[in-house]
């Protein structure tokens, strides 16, 4: 069993992405500082709102440099919503500099009919990964966002979703996962994807030990 | 393409669904969890609880239940009732919802919106807003569950609270509620033209063809409903059914007992 630590750096939900990696049969824990991530196989960075604070609360707790550090060292990572965006250089929306682990910027959505962009969305994928196995081309999973990333090197999307325009609802860079939607939020197919990630996590754990 | 949402409402008080003083009789009470389960493995494409029980007590037997909830159920859950400060509202998050609706209490101190937004961002604010045709022409909002007017403008307000940082309008026809006539089609086509948050429609439903219209002709993002789902005068997959007929998106990929 694979234990999934789970960053939490202030705001908001993290009963549900807890309980859901629970479900899937891993082992998550919350961490809160950096010495907790040391007993971690897998990364989760969840969270939603505003890249600034959100930055400013990993910081306070000193978990920039360690996020970081993980990403580039190709350990299991998988960012959720703000926790894809965060991967990139900075943010539009309100000028905050990010991780920088993935050239590219998160704009606003452009021409969305309603924003934010709330409710249930097809999941296009544009090639195939272990991340989507079992889950139906364009099946629709839970999104709560205004900003998306813009990634410099397109061959990382792994999938796209239209709100008005197009936009990048999952990336994957060898070991870096991100998806803009809420796994935990949707359904069958949302925890089908978090049991994927877990599986992936796995593989890259027992081939590093290996 | 985005889904329009079909969304049910359980008015809860004590950790118990209980008979609303909005949503008349209420007739199967019981254990919310089990009603939200229900609702999710039919197709619900998120839940809201609204907490009737005005005592302060209270609070923590709702803190258990949305936990319980949000180790259950893996759709969105809102929660609405009684948040009057950041701080409350900090708790509803962390206890495992995804949203908070605020009535009264924004309508008492605009500002809450505010704050609450820039603490967790828009997308976590819903601004509900129970409106009543007004004497004049146009539409006034009231609170307190309905029972006591507030002077102010319907649209008008609804644009200061998407201005203040709300992320949905939660807007609710207290004409129509338990009457069975309908949603109030003028009412939300006045807002959706006035806002570029989504809009969700409630009270008045009484079949799935009111669904449809407050999508197609009130142009609504997604719709509540609460005793048309309790008295299973019609279900969530009949309602969606109706929709998806229509021409209209809806997720039709329901769940399986999970």
């Amino acid at each position: 069993m694979i234990r999934v630590a789970v960053a939490d750096y202030g705001a908001g939900n993290l009963v549900s992405i807890v309980r859901a990696l629970e479900v899937v049969g891993t082992e998550p824990f919350v961490v809160r500082d950096a010495d907790a991530l040391g007993k971690a196989d897998a990364l989760v960075v969840p969270g939603v709102g505003a890249a600034a604070p959100a930055m400013v609360r990993l910081s306070r707790r000193g978990l920039v440099e360690p996020i970081r550090a993980w990403i580039t060292s190709g350990r299991p990572f998988l960012g959720i919503c703000l926790g894809l965006q965060l991967l990139f250089d900075g943010s539009d929306e309100d000028g905050a500099r990010t991780l920088g682990a993935l050239e590219g910027r998160s704009v606003r959505l452009a021409d969305a009919p309603t924003l934010p962009h709330i409710g249930w969305n097809n999941v296009e994928r544009t090639r195939t990964s272990a991340l989507f196995d079992g889950i139906a081309q364009a099946a629709a999973f839970y999104f709560v966002h205004s900003y998306a990333a813009a990634p410099a090197d397109e061959s990382i999307v792994l999938a796209r979703t239209e709100h008005g325009a197009w936009f990048p609802s999952a990336i994957e860079r060898g070991s870096i996962l991100g998806v803009q939607f809420h796994p935990e939020r949707s359904g069958r197919d949302g925890l089908q994807l978090l049991a994927n990630f877990s599986a992936i996590a796995s593989r890259l754990v027992e081939g590093a030990a290996a | 393409m985005l889904s329009r949402r079909v969304i049910p409402c359980l008015d809860v008080a004590g950790g118990r669904v209980v008979k609303g003083t909005r949503f008349v009789d209420l007739e199967d009470a019981g254990d919310p969890v089990e009603l939200a389960m229900r609702y999710a493995a039919d197709g619900a494409d998120e839940l809201v609880y609204l907490d009737i029980s005005a005592a302060p007590e209270g609070r923590g037997t709702l803190l258990e239940l949305v936990e319980r909830t949000a180790r259950t159920v893996f759709i969105p859950l809102t929660v609405g009732g009684g948040v009057r400060s950041v701080s409350e509202m900090r708790d509803v998050l962390r206890a495992g919802a995804d949203k908070v609706s605020l009535n009264s209490a924004a309508v008492a101190e605009p500002s809450l919106i505010r704050r609450c937004a820039t603490r967790f961002g828009r997308q976590a604010v819903v601004v509900a807003i129970d409106a009543a045709g007004a004497a004049g022409g146009g539409w006034q909002a009231w609170v307190k569950g309905g029972r006591e007017p507030t002077g102010l403008d319907v649209l008008s307000w609804a644009e200061r609270a998407v201005e203040l940082g709300a992320g949905e309008l939660l807007v609710t026809s207290i004409d129509r509620d338990g009457t069975g006539s309908g949603f109030d089609i003028e009412l939300l086509q006045a807002i959706v033209e006035r806002v570029s948050v989504p809009v969700i429609a409630s009270g008045g439903a009484a079949g799935p063809a009111d669904f449809v219209r407050a999508v197609q002709e009130g142009h609504a993002d997604a719709v509540l409903a609460a005793s048309i789902f309790h008295r299973r005068t019609a279900s969530i997959g009949e309602v969606k059914a109706a929709m998806a007929a229509a021409g209209l998106a809806v997720r039709l990929d329901t769940e399986r007992a999970a």
